[in-house]
């Protein structure tokens, strides 16, 4: 390669590393700040630099517990579990069709002595996809 | 021998050319492909175990969001060629990708929206996959009034190059989104490392739907990238006898 097409190659190059390293650093910086939900762990953690309050409206999402959940008049509850720490939710209003015990799911709302009131409810489906005759678990 | 080919492929006429004979049948094997892709997704293949019917929509959504990925980075090699050899051709090829992309991007993310409403019961998140992909669409988007912005082919044609590279970081950032941060989204299904978690009998359409609908943007470059051609080099003799 002639000497100075090295140099623009080098140029163009570093175009690419200079970036990487300045949005690489913001990325570092709000680490954290970027994730969706919190997983119970955190929640209960109570880690100041999370800045999760009973006043700040947060997301909390991980597994809904095998036989946690229960229908009270209008009110839904169940638990959410990240295998580590359980949080109760208490919920009233429409669930995405997915909701399903054992499965992901993230729900928006405050926490308040130790329960959960949630406003919204999200499903988190994971990665894995087959027909219904192989899915031995659930059978 | 390489190079003498290298040069005389690389030249705007005999690329021309090249693009003018393989244009039309490129595009209908790959049209042919997708349909044929989408058809076997759509009717042919079983439900889903939790999400029945809606997941089908992963024929659609999966090309298009790889797709909208993949033309950024060649995008960004094009950019380099240019940058470095100072190729016209590339600079045209990538010039002409940039519009094409923003459509796909709008594509994966309109497609992303729609398979959300019945699955996670919102169509719109602000989680880290979403939102680096809505970036990706508004750097194509910022890529095309870049370039229109200045009255000078020369000018608009480098910085084009160089705004490209600075912004083919964003990919490896949607690329990992799902496993650095939490997300609503799902991590892979399909990676270089792990068995795909997609059972066969889905998979293979979905792989079919992947290449087909790849080559089908591509034909679709190759179009308008001879559009590019034909405005920019207008004053030369060999497009004025055309």
């Amino acid at each position: 390669m002639k000497e100075h097409r090295k140099k623009r190659l080098i140029r163009a190059l570093s175009i690419v590393l200079v970036s990487a390293l300045g949005v690489g650093t913001i990325l570092y910086a709000l680490n954290s700040n970027l994730d969706y939900f919190f997983t119970p762990s955190e929640m209960l953690m109570n880690d100041e630099s999370k800045n999760i309050s009973s006043s700040r409206r947060v997301k909390l999402g991980g597994m809904v517990k095998e036989n946690s959940f229960s229908i009270t008049g209008s009110i839904i509850s169940f638990e959410i579990t990240d295998f580590k720490e359980t949080i109760l939710v208490s919920y009233e209003g429409l669930l995405p069709d997915l909701f399903k015990e054992g499965k992901g799911i993230v729900v928006l709302g405050k926490m308040h002595n130790e329960v959960f009131y949630a406003e919204e409810v999200f499903a988190k489906h994971d990665e894995n996809y087959m027909p219904p005759n192989l899915d031995l678990d659930s059978s | 021998m390489l190079k003498k080919f290298f040069h005389q492929f690389a030249s705007p006429k005999s690329y021309f050319r090249i693009a003018t004979k393989i244009q039309n049948p490129f595009l209908l094997i790959f049209v042919l492909l997708y349909v044929f892709a989408l058809a076997w997704g759509l009717l042919f293949t079983p439900e889903d175990y939790i999400q029945g019917n809606s997941y089908r929509i992963i024929f659609m959504h999966v090309p298009a969001s790889f797709v909208s990925q993949i033309l950024f980075l060649i995008m960004a090699f094009c950019s380099v060629i240019f940058l470095v050899w100072r190729l016209k051709l590339s600079i045209y090829v990538a010039k002409s990708i940039a519009p094409i992309g923003a459509a796909v991007t709008f594509f994966a993310l309109f497609s992303g929206s729609i398979w959300g409403i019945p699955t996670w019961g919102t169509w719109w998140q602000w989680d880290a996959r979403i939102t680096s992909t809505l970036i990706l669409l508004i750097m194509y988007l910022g890529l095309i009034s870049l370039h229109s912005s200045f009255n000078n082919y020369e000018k608009a044609d480098r910085f084009f190059a160089i705004i490209v590279l600075a912004g083919v970081i964003n990919i490896p950032i949607i690329k990992k989104s799902v496993d650095w941060w939490s997300t609503l989204h799902q991590s892979a299904s399909i990676t270089l490392t792990d068995a795909p978690s997609i059972d066969p009998l889905m998979l293979a359409p979905l792989f079919l739907s992947i290449f087909s609908f790849f080559g089908l943007i591509m034909g679709i470059v190759i179009l308008s990238s001879r559009y590019e051609i034909l405005l920019r080099e207008q004053s030369k003799s060999w497009v004025k006898s055309l």
